[in-house]
């Protein structure tokens, strides 16, 4: 459950990403939340109806379109998007990668205060750099070239 | 300094020596075991003895040694981290968040072999042993979550490893009901542990454990680690300033 909802937040962000790189002064349309279940045995989670305010000037022909799917390492992430009206108005998660089996709680009991503070950007030089391996940024390529399709 | 980097398993796989009697068939034998890993497990490679289980063609008796290692190190976590990491996930099974680690690991081993000094890195997860080309201890950025071009905190690390897991897209909305306000959610973990293996499968389960998951580093031996927030603080284990360099 908790992955589904991440993803439906994935979707989300994407949705704002775009929209955001795509407008010029479009208007904001929102929409309320949902998220549906598995499409494809591979436990794949469609997300219909976002918050994302779907303002994009650029026009695209209506219909779906099955974005190429993109390594990501972990799996292949592949979406499909749907224009109606000229707007990109939802995106399916075909392909995600894989779930984890998060059904048993570690016991929380006496957790011990850690410290917490503000994060800093760091200019000094380094040997080398540890972040997490990128699914979003297949995320984008499957959507992209979903996008690329719809303008043709 | 011999710097490579080869885009293998869909990552840049980084190696790093202030040694320069390495040859290039040393650094060959690296790469080479990183495509024998993908050929061997990756899920998305038909051939792959990963694709071979999941349509029914290998029996237990049939596994490699390698293979059996590698289960062996799943078992053992999925246990440790009480069942938030698992290989198998509605009967398909995919080990590629316990290779990655394991395939750091033994390419440290075949480095191992021709220098006592080296960076190996995989897609952000990085052993090291020994010293940099100064002869100090690597000096490793930790990513800003928020933007792949900066660093939010820079360590030190000596003959141990490093691994993050996250990601900077919002997931799950939690509100507060009796504050009135959303509760804060990690983009990304960075574990620090003696070597890779244990550092990326715990960097991994920390991440799907939510907020619970620094605490569950924190009640483990000799691990640290360093959660980044969505509300841009981070929180960090009660060991982890030992590894912080001050800018």
């Amino acid at each position: 459950m908790y992955k589904k909802l991440a993803v439906a937040g994935f979707v989300i962000a994407t949705f704002v990403i775009y929209s955001l790189h795509q407008r010029n002064e479009g208007s904001q349309v929102v929409q309320k939340v949902s998220t549906s279940q598995n499409v494809t045995s591979q436990n794949a989670v469609s997300s219909s109806n976002t918050t994302s305010p779907v303002a994009s000037t650029v026009s695209y022909k209506d219909g779906s379109y099955t974005g190429k799917s993109s390594d990501a390492f972990y799996g292949y992430v592949q979406v499909r998007a749907t224009i109606t009206g000229g707007r990109l108005s939802d995106v399916t998660i075909l392909n995600y990668p894989q779930d984890r089996d998060n059904s048993v709680e570690i016991n929380n009991a006496a957790l011990p205060r850690l410290k917490q503070e503000a994060i800093q950007i760091q200019s000094a030089q380094v040997d080398g750099v540890s972040g997490a391996t990128d699914t979003s940024q297949a995320f984008e390529e499957s959507l992209a070239d979903a996008l690329t399709q719809a303008k043709a | 300094m011999i710097k490579e980097t080869r885009q293998i398993m869909g990552m840049p796989i980084v190696l790093m020596t202030p040694d320069e009697s390495l040859t290039n068939e040393n650094i060959g034998e690296v790469f080479s075991f990183f495509r024998h890993v993908d050929e061997t497990y990756s899920p998305f490679i038909e051939s792959s003895i990963v694709s071979r289980i999941n349509r029914g063609g290998v029996g237990e008796p049939e596994y490699t040694d390698e293979l059996r290692e590698i289960l062996a190190i799943a078992k053992s976590t999925k246990r440790q981290t009480n069942g938030y990491f698992d290989v198998w996930y509605k009967g398909n099974f995919d080990p590629s968040g316990i290779v990655k680690g394991w395939a750091i690991a033994k390419a440290a081993q075949i480095l191992g072999k021709y220098t006592d000094n080296f960076y190996i890195e995989a897609g952000g997860d990085i052993q090291v042993s020994g010293a940099n080309d100064e002869g100090s201890p690597w000096r490793i950025g930790i990513r800003n979550p928020f933007d792949r071009h900066q660093n939010v905190k820079i360590i030190t690390l000596k003959d141990s490893a490093i691994a993050t897991s996250g990601t900077a897209i919002r997931g799950e909305h939690i509100y507060d009901p009796i504050n009135n306000k959303e509760l804060n959610e990690v983009a990304s973990i960075s574990v620090i542990a003696p070597n890779i293996i244990d550092a990326d499968r715990m960097a991994t389960a920390a991440f799907a454990m939510g907020a619970k998951g620094i605490h569950f580093i924190e009640q483990l031996d000799g691990y640290d680690a360093y959660a980044v927030m969505h509300d841009k603080t981070a929180i960090t284990t009660t060991g982890w300033h030992n590894y912080e360099i001050t800018p």
